[in-house]
């Protein structure tokens, strides 16, 4: 070797650090872990067949079970999800919408790689079906990053069949597109309601820095709820109330578009509850951006003018240790809290854990019997450090959910952005995740909807649709694919499902197909049994919902008919609804594109007090001029 | 030098189905794979979390390990490997700014006394190409062309060209330094 070279690794072997000895001795943990779990899961030794003897789900199952450590789930979760995506038939048709028909073990053939490539995906062949679902989001995820969305969550270890295709996106949660379902095969629809809309502020974010969101960033039914309908109130005790109407579909004159929308009663503001917040957060290196932390400063003086001088906030920050920086102060003591916003800044790596155990015991000793606490959690979603098993932190926040404090997540920033990890620690914790990246954003999330933020008034909201055969040929969810259930979770009130709060509304939108109709897509079976439909002749559908009050363990059941003369006008919902579908590719829409979407949208803009609908028409056109690039 | 006929012994026995050879193992190997990580990534934290990566994947890679392989090489070329998996993930997360670029944010903030030749070569590596970074790095980790060349899986002459081509380069960068 020359001298000069011999220079650069004298300068190199200074530069060079010794490891972290806590992480050397969590990895060398988690080698040791994954060893022996591999041991179990091939039977002591190394097997003489290529293939375990007692069938692939089995030994699936087995690992799934083994995998009950800290660390080890983390670790593997991703390559379990990988052998279950090969050994499916079913393939990338892993929706739970298919559930029904459980994958039956066939014989992928596990090669011994020698390539030594570290993701798993490109290396064991599936011979029966392209593992395309998994081919982004399945490499084995960086253990302290993976996520998985909650409605995956409460299946995993259960049923090895229910996996969602999202459970391992790292950044963006989110699911192939619900498909297209045939009513005489499928009549029920499953679903738990959404309230969040970060997906819109995402997909806003990216349009305006000149480009097309990712697709999987793009949730639709986050988009069209991100903007306020006129649905009729709830009266009386009721928490909220279902609005039912179908309307022609913009981009398809033969089908149309079933409208279920959920208004959630507002409760006055003067009238409400004391609050007991926590705001919980980030204060690491990361959140130093003007988008950020200064921002999340802004954003909170504008919430502070909307508290009553009863409510009470506390402040905890994580960064390289967590700390409680403002004591439990009433909301009244506006200089204080003030101040202590201002002592913030960014520093040090993020240990989201701790900080989030700290928030909690704030939270507890805040609220009294009968109250309800809430953190919030402002972050860039970057839990690099501390956040080693996003399962057990997902557990934890169940738990607390469970003793009566809720969680809220605002995001700050992109980049960083973890969406999955905010997506799933939001659903465990009865609240909203919300993404802030201009000052009116957080004037919508944290001042004009303050209620339905902090006050839920109704659980686990489920909804499930049946349709009628006889008059519906075809049906498809648009949207809510992170949150698709199963039929029989529906009446299971241990699963858990979306939260509505005060004032919420919440849409979903199918596109139905009526019988005879020239747009049905799928032809009758020359084998099948065709079986009569017997439905009523003027009934579309049945619509039943399932809600818990707060707090309460049973839910309750509202059952209404979607009968025919059921009319009215998507209108802008479904201008959003096919806005969301062009960026996510639009396989459904034929012809339709972002100028009828901007045409549709102008039609129906209404009165637009806030400006958000004139705000979505500009990004429309963005996408528009955008996509032709 | 490379070569550590023990540890070739103990991955073979770990390979098949032996723990406690395998724990001895990645003991021994921990420190000398961090080196490599670091100097792959040019971030401690980055590095951290690529060594977390292989370790929760080296059993199920071990099964993969030939008898008639030496367990250094192979273990470079998993390092190497996971690293580049982990820029392509960095790179399709907007993330790619990490690593070196958060490196470089940290050289800035960090303390003014850091030895500056450590400092330029640091900043200078961030602007190699990453063929070149990876080859530099490996190489000056002791690692002989021939067995650079394994790892990476490209003719031996690819991996002496590079080198000169990364030390023409750095040449290069110090001389626009220095002339300002």
């Amino acid at each position: 070797m020359s001298d000069d070279l011999d220079d650069l690794k004298q300068m190199m072997d200074a530069a060079t650090p010794p490891p972290d000895p806590a992480r050397r001795k969590e990895n060398i943990a988690l080698a040791q872990k994954n060893f022996e779990n591999l041991q179990e899961f091939w039977g002591h030794g190394r097997p003489t067949s290529d293939r375990p003897t007692k069938g692939l789900m089995s030994g699936v199952r087995k690992m799934l079970n083994i995998m009950s450590s800290r660390g080890a789930l983390t670790a593997t979760t991703a390559l379990v999800a990988v052998y279950i995506a090969m050994l499916s038939p079913l393939g990338d048709n892993l929706m739970p919408t298919s559930r029904t028909e459980p994958p039956a073990p066939a014989p992928a053939k596990i090669e011994r790689d020698d390539t030594v490539a570290v993701p798993v995906e490109e290396e064991l062949p599936a011979p029966l079906v392209e593992p395309q679902v998994m081919s982004d989001s399945a490499a084995i995820a960086p253990a302290g990053r993976m996520m998985e969305s909650a409605p995956a969550t409460s299946y995993i270890v259960a049923e090895p069949p229910v996996f969602m295709p999202e459970s391992n996106t790292e950044t963006f949660a989110n699911a192939d597109s619900n498909p297209l379902q045939v009513t005489a095969e499928n009549p029920v629809s499953t679903f738990s309601i959404d309230v969040d809309t970060a997906s819109y502020a995402v997909v806003r974010n990216a349009l305006m820095q000149g480009q097309l969101p990712p697709r999987d960033a793009v949730r639709i039914e986050e988009m069209v709820n991100y903007f306020p309908y006129d649905y009729a109130e709830p009266e009386g005790d009721g928490a909220f109330l279902p609005t039912v109407s179908l309307s022609p579909t913009p981009w398809n004159p033969d089908t149309r578009l079933l409208q279920i929308g959920i208004q959630g009663k507002g409760v006055p503001l003067d009238d409400r509850p004391p609050l007991n917040l926590v705001f919980l957060i980030d204060a690491s290196g990361s959140m130093e951006a003007p988008n950020k932390l200064p921002l999340l400063k802004q954003s909170f003086r504008l919430m502070l003018s909307q508290l009553r001088p009863e409510d009470e906030v506390a402040i905890v920050t994580y960064a390289g240790s967590a700390g409680l920086v403002l004591n439990p102060t009433p909301a009244g003591d506006r200089s204080t809290i003030l101040a202590a916003l201002d002592r913030l800044s960014a520093g040090g790596s993020t240990a989201g854990e701790a900080g989030l155990q700290q928030a909690y015991a704030t939270a507890a000793t805040m609220t009294e019997e009968g109250e309800l606490g809430r953190v919030i959690l402002a972050t860039d979603g970057d839990f690099n450090v501390g956040l080693s098993d996003p399962e057990a932190l997902k557990t934890y926040i169940s738990d607390k959910r469970e003793s009566g404090t809720y969680l809220s997540v605002l995001g700050f920033g992109r980049g960083n952005l973890d969406d999955a990890t905010m997506q799933a620690l939001a659903q465990n914790g009865n609240g909203q995740a919300a993404y802030i990246d201009t000052l009116s954003e957080a004037q919508k999330v944290l001042v004009d909807q303050l209620g339905g933020a902090l006050f839920p008034i109704a659980d686990d909201v489920k909804i499930q649709v049946e349709f009628n055969p006889a008059t519906v040929a075809e049906y498809r969810l648009i949207g809510y694919e992170t949150r698709a259930l199963n039929r029989e979770d529906f009446n299971n009130d241990k699963v858990d499902a979306g939260d509505i709060g005060a004032g919420h509304q919440v849409t979903a939108l199918y596109e139905v197909t009526p019988v005879g109709s020239p747009a049905v897509l799928t032809d009758s079976l020359r084998y099948g049994a065709d079986t009569a439909a017997s439905g009523p002749e003027d009934e579309l559908a049945f619509l039943r919902l399932r809600y818990k009050a707060p707090g309460a363990a049973d839910s309750q059941l509202i059952e209404m008919p979607v009968t025919e003369d059921t009319s009215g006008d998507a209108g802008f919902a479904a201008a959003i609804a096919g806005f969301g579908q062009l960026l996510r590719g639009g396989a459904y829409l034929g012809d339709w594109g972002y100028a009828d979407a901007i045409d549709l949208a102008n039609r129906t803009k209404g009165d637009d007090t806030f400006g958000y609908r004139a705000e979505a028409i500009q990004l429309m056109r963005l996408a528009e001029s955008l996509s032709d690039q | 030098m490379l070569m550590r006929t023990d540890d070739d012994t103990l991955a073979r026995a770990a390979a098949d189905g032996d723990a406690a050879a395998f724990a001895t193992l990645i003991e021994h190997q921990y420190d000398r794979l961090f080196r490599l990580c670091f100097r792959l990534t040019g971030s401690r934290a980055e590095a951290e979390d690529l060594c977390q990566d292989i370790c929760a994947a080296l059993p199920g890679k071990l099964r993969g390990f030939r008898a008639d392989a030496q367990f250094t090489t192979w273990l470079y070329r998993v390092c190497v490997n996971a690293a580049h998996d982990r820029r392509r993930r960095a790179a399709t997360h907007a993330r790619a700014a990490e690593g070196w670029g958060t490196w470089e944010v940290d050289r800035r903030a960090a303390d003014q006394d850091t030895a500056e030749a450590i400092d330029w070569l640091m900043q200078a590596m961030r602007q190699l190409p990453e063929d070149l970074r990876d080859t530099l790095a490996l190489v000056l980790d002791d690692i002989t062309h021939r067995e650079a060349a394994e790892i990476l899986g490209v003719p031996e002459g690819t991996i002496s060209w590079r080198v000169s081509e990364a030390k023409k380069k750095l040449a290069a960068l110090r001389q626009r330094e220095e002339t300002p």
